[in-house]
Formats: C-alpha cells, structure tokens, sequence
C-alpha cells in the first residue's frame, strides 16, 4: 500500500505543491533571521496572507490582484513585527506571538463578521496548475515538477534568488552583517536599522505570499486557522536547513511530504487509525527532524535588537569655508 | 612641517564627567604619535570624537588646516580617518575579502574573485599578508588584527587610528605589529597609538602625548623621555616601576603535577606530560605564547577540566579530577584570566560577588538562609581593605572600572588565606596604579607563605615576580628558570620551543 503510494508521481506532485506555502515562508525568515530578527510571527503572517489573498481574489474577482493583497497583508503586519523588534527593541518572541494571536483573531473574526456564520463555501477565484511545455512531457519529472501551479515555480525559483542575493550581493552581505555584527555594520557606513527592517519586510511578503498559496491553490476558499502551525514549521525549516536557502528548501521539502503523505493516508479510510493521528505526522517529523538535528548555532547577534551606544551628542556644523592654518 | 591634523580645545562631556578637558594636539604627517594615559583618561573618548563617534561639545579639529566636523564613522573614512578598535569589528564567519568590502560603495552584485584580486594586492602594497580568501574566525588575533589595518587602509585611511592594540597580542605579534606600522609610515600612513603600556609606546612613537582625567598634560619626544618620568605624568605621582620584594623562603611543596595529560575542547592533547611543583612562599610564574595549554592546565588544576592522565596534588592530597568546589575546600583560591566572563556575576552586586565561594557555609549562609548582615559587614570590610572605588557594595560590579572589578576578584580569593593561590593574567588590560597594587598583593601573598602559580603572557610581569619561571610550549613545558638568571632573551627562546636542560627540583 505504501509502496503503491511512493511510486505514484501524484504523490511528489502534491508533495511538493504543499511545500510551496511553507517553503516561501521560510525563506522569508531566513532573511529575516540572517538580518538579526527572529520572525516566530510567520504563522501569523501566512494566515494574514491567506486571509486577505482569498478575500481579495474574491472581491476582485482577480488571483493576481489577491495575491498583491496577500503579499501586502503579510508585509504590513511585518512592518508592526519591525517596529516592535528593531524600533522600540522589545521581546522578539513575545512580540511575535502576540502577532500570531493578533492575526488569528482578526481574520477569524472578520471571516464570520462578512460571511456571517452560515458558512456557505464561496470559492473565490484560484491558481490553476501550468504546465511548461515540452518540459511537461519528460516522463515522471514532467508530471512531478512542470505541471504545477505558478506560485510553486516562484517558490522554487526564489531558492536561487535568494541565495544569489544573500552571497552574490551587497544587499546580501550587508543582511549577513547585520545578523552577525550589526556594529560591524554600522561603523562601516551602513544602516543596520533600514537592513533589518528591509529583511522583516520582506519576510512577512514572502510569508504572505505562503499563506495564499494555500487558500488560492485549489482550495479557493478559508476558514479558521487555516495555516494550522505552517508558519511555526517554516520556523523550524530554517533551523533544520541550518540557515542556508538550499537547506531550508530541503527541510520544508521533508515536511510537504509528511502533509502529503498524512492526506493520502486519511484517503485509505484504515479503520484502526484515527484520522488525527495522520494529520499529526508533519508536526512529528518536524520534532523528530530537530532530534536528530542536533545542537545547532544561528547568527551570532540573531534575536538581539541593536542600538547605538550613548554618547552621541549634538554635531557641530560642518563649516565649508576654508580656515586659514591655526 | 605642517600638522596634517590639529584638534583645538576639544571639550566633551558625558552626564557628570568632564570627559576631555580642553584637549590640544598636533599629529603630524607620517609620524607614529602615541597617546598615553590610565584606563579613564580619557583617550578613547578622544579618538572616538576623530572617528565620528562622538560628536563635540566646544572645540574644532583641522585635518591639513582646514576644519572638519566627523558625524559619523562613515565621514571619517571618507576624509581619510580609520581606526582599529581594541575589540575588532570583524565579522568571524565572514572571509577577509567580505569583511574588507562590506559597507563599500559599488556594483550590488559582488564579484568575489575581483574582490579577492585587489584585496590581495592591497595587502602587498602595505605589506599587510592576508589570505582575502580566508574566513577570519580560523586567523589568529594578530591576523585578525592584520585585516582590520588593511581594511581602514583598503578604504583610503591617510590616518590610522589603533586602539590598545597590543592588548590581545602575544610579544612577537606586538614586536610584529611595530614593525608593519614602521613600514607603514614609510607609506606616508600617519599612526596615532593609543596604548596604557609605557614600553610599548617607547618602543612604537616618535612622540607622545600624555592623558591624565580628562586633560592632556603633555606632549614629548620619545628620546627626551623616560618610562619613570612618563609614568609619573600619568598617574601624578611618582610610581614604582620594579617590584621589590625580599628573598623568597621556600617550604613544601604545595602544588605538585605529575605527567600530566589535558585534552581541549576539540579533543586533542593540550598539555602533554607535564610535571612541576609549586612551594610554599614562592611564586613560580608559568609563561609561553597564549593558546600554548595554560588555559587547559590551570582549568585541569582548579577542577574545571578533566584530566585525562596523571596527576594534580594539592597539599599532600589528591585533587585530580575533583569538583572546583572540593579544589576550593583544599585549600586554593583562583583568580581567572577573564574578570568579566569567569570572575565575576557582573549583574550581581559587589557583596553577592564577594561570597561566591563562600556563600553555602556559616556563617554567610545557616539553614539555607543567606546572613545579609554578616555578608554586608564582610563586603565594606574588603572594599576598604582593598581599596575599591565604588559608592557601595550593592552596586553591581559591571558598573566598576576594570581595575576594581579585578580587585573585588582578588579580595574574594585572598581573603580565605588560600595555600594555594593560582592567579591568571591578573593584570590583564589593567593601568599601572592598578597593576602595581595587584602585584603587591601577590607578593603579600607569597611572603605569608602561600604558592603562588601566576600564569601570564606578560615577559616583564613574569620578570618582575617569578621566583622561578617555567615556560610552556604546545602543551610542554620547555624548562624551568631561577628568576634571577632569566632574562627576555631565554625565556624569548623558550616561548618559541626551545627546550633548555631539566633542572633537578629536589635540589630547592
């Protein structure tokens, strides 16, 4: 039965579709934490997106436009996640926790406050699956890997992107430097604040992003929670990835699987198993990817907020004109 | 010839502290110029207002007669100021060449191999060797150290700026370091030398300036001038550079290591057969470059590290492998090399750091009840017997000075009397009143019989003090020297691993 499963190109397909929400979430925290912000608010994030990408998509009777929203969505609630941590420099974790709780709230309650509580299923407007031409008709990759849906190529086409970027870039090197030593940073001339904030931006896009490739990626509707801790696996993906973009991508891979898997499983209908017990499984991998992990070391200044030492007084003014020898 | 920079009546104050009192200094054009001063004094402060750092309250700063006002770090390497901070502002798991470009102008994207090219030939030109390729937490301090100078210059600094720069260096790193910056000048790179060593700046400048709180008091030429009459303009008084102390009378011995054999944190061997005793009344001071197993051997001594063969006996007894807590109950005290991360509890107060050894027994502690009075009435005991500049003992000790930080660290050490004192790099990035009172100290301590194992990297310190002087190399021990038959010359031979005859100890 098992074999019959991991055999069927179906599988992989779907495997890798449910690993696109997840997987550009965590590259977006990636940057984020390589920037020195840890980013726990991704769950928050993915269901800000979701939210608004599937109300958008609805309302504009557009995809693209919802995803915009969704995209927006996630980077506004990030520039909060911003403000809080790098700003007024307060717990990063409780910040984001209390974001996460935010966003639960807010989209539940205004999920029922437009639809009301007879919770017809409007389905919006959704991606559906491209297949790449030629590339379609390899056999078993084609199925696997060009038949998808845009936003999976995107995600996947982000994991060059953004390594480029982070080891090929200025932007990338001064991202890294903020993570590991934002004084270094700053006596070189750079704004560590604006590097930091640009990065938490951009993670709460890509966050955003994650959380409407699952209401707009066939389902095309929402409900509560509908993230259900994606946001948290993400989390875990950078660290198991151990904070490159290629290792992130491999360990939200693991866990598409596992959600994959998990689904199939619930289709055989086996009477022994309850139904929660496969819908447990990627949240199992994630603790048992993590044992076997092993202590792991992030950027060194990751989770410290940065500030300037005292002393800094009000400048003299820079006279221009010439002063003859003194 | 014209000064190329001039600071005129520089005044800057923090919240209660005049911090630079109307400073006046003339640099001129590739010359080394040092700026000498206790720990306080204010030169830091000073070089943080030529590097943008800190902006001034009154006063104005001429780079080649024409005023400048630095806002920003950035705006000083743009006129030509770099500085080399004491704690270096490299990233460790960057390469050198990512260290060296990062926050440059420039394309976005990075070519590495153009980079690496040019970052290569800059070093040659100074004559600065780095690998660009080369990830900077695997380089050695004086590498490290290495980048940073070429990284100030690789960005156009006309005038280097070098805070305490010898602070993390080995002897030959410094005798290294003098002789780039002499070749650096060669380059018409000017140098300004911030240092609290008076033989280093003897050694380095053509000039000195003299810092002493907040003011500057003078400035001389190097030829004119002596370590005695420097000293005294930086303290105000007159200091005593050699450390008098009476014959050393020897008992038994009270530390005694036998083939001894200590693995580091990577699992390979630190400390290689290594066998010495330490006697009641003496000091036996052990030196060798740092990273050559002194760390590993003093935390294997004070229960720290496990052993992994031979053995370590304190006063007759067995301490091999025993809890620091035991080690203590022998009879030992420890002064740790680093006050701040293993000394001290810097969040905590002076008074809860004084009984940190101590703190369990009676009558500091009954039934699990700490004895506030009794603790309290101990602590201003030892600040006044030490001489601790604080405002009381519940002050917490990060808010002291590095000298009394170390001083609260002595106290709690001597005060139980130990037999055995060990005591590593107890001077370390201390001004000279401190350092003179810390060495009285360890001599008190010698002279009311206690064994004292003083670990240092410091060739004068190890002069001044060791009644014999063993010398580590790559986890051996290279020989054992009388105090007064050594000099910089064989111990120098030493620290680079040249054994000398093993000398009899029984015959002590």
């Amino acid at each position: 039965m098992l074999s019959q499963l991991l055999t069927n190109p179906d599988f992989y397909n779907a495997a890798i579709r449910l690993t696109a929400p997840l997987l550009l979430a965590a590259l977006g925290g990636l940057i984020c934490e390589r920037a020195g912000v840890l980013n726990l608010g991704l769950e928050g994030m993915m269901l800000t997106g979701a939210f608004f990408g599937y109300l958008g998509s609805l309302y504009t009777q557009s995809v693209v436009l919802g995803l915009l929203i969704a995209a927006l969505s996630g980077g506004a609630l990030a520039t909060v996640h911003a403000y809080f941590s790098i700003t007024i420099r307060v717990n990063q974790i409780v910040t984001a926790l209390g974001l996460n709780m935010l966003a639960l709230g807010v989209t539940s309650t205004l999920f029922r406050f437009i639809f009301g509580t007879d919770l017809k299923q409007l389905q919006s407007p959704g991606m559906v699956p491209v297949k790449l031409g030629f590339l379609s008709e390899i056999p078993i990759i084609g199925p696997i890997f060009f038949s998808q849906l845009p936003i999976v190529y995107f995600a996947i086409a982000l994991i060059v992107i953004i390594h480029f970027l982070l080891y090929h870039s200025k932007w990338g090197l001064s991202i890294r430097a903020a993570g590991e030593h934002p004084k270094a940073l700053d006596l070189a001339g750079i704004d560590v604040i604006k590097v930091r904030y640009s990065a938490v931006i951009i993670s709460g896009v890509l966050a955003g992003l994650g959380g409407a490739a699952i209401t707009l990626g066939g389902i095309n509707t929402f409900y509560d929670n509908i993230t259900a801790g994606r946001g948290f696996i993400a989390f875990a993906a950078i660290v198991f990835g151990k904070w490159t973009p290629v290792g992130t991508a491999l360990a939200t891979l693991l866990f598409g699987m596992g959600d994959a898997l998990q689904l199939r499983l619930q289709a055989f209908n086996i009477q022994a198993i309850p139904y929660q017990f496969f819908l447990m499984l990627p949240y199992l991998i994630t603790l048992v990817a993590l044992v076997f992990m092993g202590p792991s070391k992030g950027p060194a200044a990751s989770g410290v907020p940065y500030a300037r030492e005292q002393g800094q007084s009000k400048r003299k003014k820079l006279i221009k004109d010439k002063v003859t020898e003194v | 010839m014209k000064p190329i920079l001039s600071l005129r009546n520089i005044v800057k104050r923090f919240p209660g502290v005049l911090a630079n009192d109307n400073i006046n200094l003339d640099i001129y054009p590739s010359e080394i110029h040092s700026i000498l001063g206790e720990n306080g004094a204010g030169k830091s402060t000073l070089m943080n207002i030529l590097y943008g750092a800190y902006g001034i309250d009154e006063g104005e700063v001429f780079l080649e007669g024409e005023e400048i006002a630095v806002a920003s770090p950035k705006e000083a390497i743009d006129l030509g100021i770099g500085m080399v901070h004491q704690h270096f502002m490299l990233i460790p798991v960057f390469s050198v060449a990512e260290n060296i470009i990062l926050g440059m102008p420039g394309k976005q994207r990075l070519s590495m191999r153009d980079i690496e090219n040019s970052v290569k030939k800059a070093g040659e030109k100074f004559g600065l060797k780095v690998d660009p390729n080369a990830i900077v937490s695997t380089l050695s301090v004086g590498e490290q150290q290495r980048v940073e100078i070429l990284k100030a210059l690789y960005r156009g600094a006309k005038i280097l700026i070098l805070d305490e720069p010898t602070a993390v260096l080995t002897p030959a790193e410094t005798q290294e370091l003098f002789v780039m910056l002499r070749e650096l000048t060669e380059q018409k790179v000017t140098i300004i030398f911030i240092s609290h060593k008076l033989n280093e700046v003897m050694a380095v400048s053509e000039r000195i300036s003299v810092m002493r709180r907040g003011k500057m008091i003078d400035t001389v030429f190097t030829k004119d001038t002596s370590p005695e009459e420097l000293a005294q303009m930086m303290v105000g008084r007159e200091v005593v550079l050699r450390v008098e102390k009476p014959l050393a009378s020897l008992g038994d011995a009270t530390l005694k290591i036998e083939g001894l054999y200590v693995k580091n944190e990577k699992q390979v061997l630190a400390v290689r057969d290594l066998s010495f005793k330490v006697f009641a009344g003496e000091i036996f001071a052990l030196t060798g470059v740092d990273g050559n197993g002194q760390t590993e051997l003093v935390e294997a001594i004070t229960g720290l590290r496990n052993v992994t063969q031979g053995n370590v006996n304190i006063q007759g007894k067995n301490a091999t492998n025993k809890s620091p807590r035991q080690i203590i109950e022998m009879g030992s005290g420890h002064i740790p090399g680093d006050r701040q991360k293993q000394g001290l509890v810097l969040d905590m107060t002076i008074m809860d750091n004084m009984i940190l050894e101590c703190f369990y027994k009676e009558p500091y502690s009954k039934q699990h009840f700490m004895q506030e009075d009794i603790i309290e009435k101990l602590a201003e005991d030892l600040i006044t017997d030490y001489d601790i500049r604080c405002t009381g003992s519940s002050v917490s000790a990060g808010n002291l000075s590095g000298g009394n930080q170390q001083k609260i660290v002595v106290a709690r050490t001597i005060f139980h009397e130990p037999t055995l004192l060990v005591a590593v790099f107890p001077t370390r990035g201390l001004d000279v009143g401190a350092i003179e009172y810390i060495h009285k100290r360890l001599i008190e301590e010698r002279n009311r019989g206690c064994a004292v194992l003083l670990v240092s990297t410091e060739l004068d310190e190890v002069l001044s003090l060791g009644d014999r002087i063993g010398v580590m190399y790559e986890g051996e021990l290279m020989g054992i020297v009388d105090g007064d038959k050594a000099d910089k010359t064989n111990i120098g031979l030493m620290m680079a691993g040249r054994k000398v005859e093993e000398k009899d100890e029984t015959d002590l």
